[in-house]
């Protein structure tokens, strides 16, 4: 059996160029917004978490840039771009 | 300012199809793409189906970098305990033209953007499209990486979140109804290994989905493709099942899980993993594709939602290439007129109607709600599996009679429900 990688670990094997800004924000005082409590348990790289507070904070290394985030917050929740050109997620597979 | 005949954003296959054929027809394209390089943002599950298309791109596929072709067909359906498997192989799936093939989107995109470089459209990777430019409500550029470019007409192959259709006003943003998340290995793995365990010879290769607790009834499921030295194996999720039921289900965890059960495991064995993905996937088929033009832009590919799940099948890529031609045929049919208005560019519509695809969303614009029964991810699961369960176990004892094995599961209230659920068929 395989060991399950972790999360961390399978996004590390992938490649990122980095960007000047982060390209996905959660808006200032939406923090506690239940669709971004829905996206800690979505977000496929586990990007969002969620602390004793009930706030949700963002860290953006190891987007994956699918889009589900919009999708679930919205744009008012998030101010939500791809990255600029030729920075973030460069497949080598796909 | 720059003025170009037509700007293509994205090239993914949508783009680089429009491209392709509208490269060497005395027009100038620029084709704008976000990634370091074509092919850099996009991810197939996948297997893509060239008969709809072959004839569209003949020059293309002989020496196309596809991986293997499909020649075993697998559904597995996946109770908590036990699974039940379908293989469907058939000498016609060894014949050629082969009728599919598993790809990996980066090497296929990357490959297929030289192509249409080579037939003289220009391709500029690395750019990022921010907005489009809109005049009187007629959409006459985009603005990208800071830069004004102008043309004649947009067409919008910018992926399943569809921004410029947004931006353009073509359509309002998405919601989640409509999508689901795909989440993706690329695991390495002999390709002798890869023949062996998948009953493999040279270059054929395996497709098999899986429905049920892969995704704990939610709508989805898994799905395992084998390219020349590497599987590709993943979930889906229904994203909108994931906010309403989903609980403390957490999406990677779901991917680990699949990975961990044993009729995948012994699959993946001494694989290692190569790339992780992630991708959003249209499911509302016919009744979700957004509108398909407006003046001076087009949309195809997934941007148009031009992704159907046949239950069976699922497909995007063919619909994404053929959109991409028929875009360019109008446009090609548009300059030759000089007109690039709302009712010129409507003949985008009118091929589609003609062709393979508006046909085939249109013939199958019930499935989404029939693949959208809860009952198929979780209740026949367990159902089937139970049954095969009680017919393969032998008990110290006296075996009791088939009949009564299965009638216990197949009480009068399951048959109807079954016979409801089954006559939805009907409209497929």
């Amino acid at each position: 059996m395989n060991d399950p990688m972790d999360l961390k670990a399978k996004l590390g094997i992938d490649v990122f160029k980095p960007g000047v800004a982060a390209h996905i924000k959660i808006s200032p005082g939406r923090e506690k917004d239940p669709r971004l409590q829905k996206m800690a348990m979505i977000c496929p790289a586990g990007l969002y978490a969620k602390n004793d507070r009930g706030e949700v904070s963002l860290i953006i290394d190891g987007c994956l840039e699918c889009g589900s985030c919009r999708l679930v917050c919205g744009n008012d929740v998030l101010e939500w771009a791809y990255p600029e050109g030729g920075a973030g997620l460069q497949l080598r597979f796909g | 300012m720059e003025k170009f005949d037509v700007i293509i954003v994205g090239a993914g296959l949508a783009g680089l199809g429009a491209a392709y054929t509208l490269a060497g027809q005395g027009l100038e394209v620029l084709v704008l793409e976000r990634g370091d390089y074509p092919g850099a943002k996009n991810v197939t599950g996948g297997r893509i189906y060239v008969n709809p298309v072959r004839d569209l791109f003949p020059d293309l596929w002989p020496d196309a970098p596809l991986e293997r072709f499909i020649v075993h067909e697998g559904v597995t359906l996946m109770a908590k305990e036990r699974s039940v498997a379908i293989d469907y192989a058939g000498d016609e799936l060894r014949q050629e033209p082969h009728q599919s093939y598993s790809v990996l989107r980066a090497r296929f995109d990357r490959w297929f953007a030289e192509q249409v470089e080579a037939k003289g459209a220009m391709i500029l990777p690395k750019i990022r499209v921010e907005n489009v430019i809109k005049e009187k409500g007629k959409i006459v550029g985009v603005l990208a990486g800071g830069d004004e470019l102008h043309a004649d007409v947009v067409i919008a192959c910018d992926g399943v979140l569809s921004l410029i259709g947004e931006q353009a006003g073509l359509h309002p943003a998405e919601t989640p109804h409509n999508y689901a998340l795909g989440i993706k290995e690329v695991i390495a793995l002999d390709g002798a290994k890869i023949n062996d365990r998948f009953h493999l010879q040279g270059n054929e290769g395996a497709a098999r989905l899986f429905i049920g607790e892969v995704t704990r009834g939610l709508f989805g499921g898994g799905f395992l493709y084998t390219n020349k030295e590497s599987v590709s194996l993943g979930i889906v999720i229904g994203i909108e099942d994931m906010m309403e039921k989903g609980g403390n289900l957490e999406a990677p965890a779901l991917m680990d899980a699949f990975k961990a059960r044993p009729e995948i495991a012994s699959l993946i064995r001494g694989g290692a993993t190569v790339e992780y993905a992630a991708h959003l996937i249209p499911e509302g088929g016919f009744k979700a594709l957004h509108p398909l033009h407006g003046d001076g832009i087009l949309v195809a590919g997934d941007a148009a939602g031009f992704a159907l799940n046949m239950g069976f099948t699922v497909r995007g890529m063919e619909y994404a290439l053929a959109s991409g031609y028929y875009a360019a045929k109008t446009v090609l049919k548009a300059k030759a007129v000089g007109r690039f208005d709302a009712e010129t560019l409507s003949e985008y519509g009118r091929l589609l109607q003609e062709s393979f695809v508006l046909k085939d969303f249109q013939n199958f614009q019930a499935t989404p709600s029939f693949v959208n029964n809860p009952r198929f991810f979780s209740h026949y699961p367990e159902l089937k599996g139970n049954i095969f369960r009680d017919i393969y176990s032998i008990p110290a004892g006296p075996k009791e009679r088939l009949y009564p094995t299965i009638r216990k599961y197949l009480g009068w209230g399951e048959m109807w429900a079954m016979f409801k659920d089954f006559r939805e068929v009907t409209k497929i």
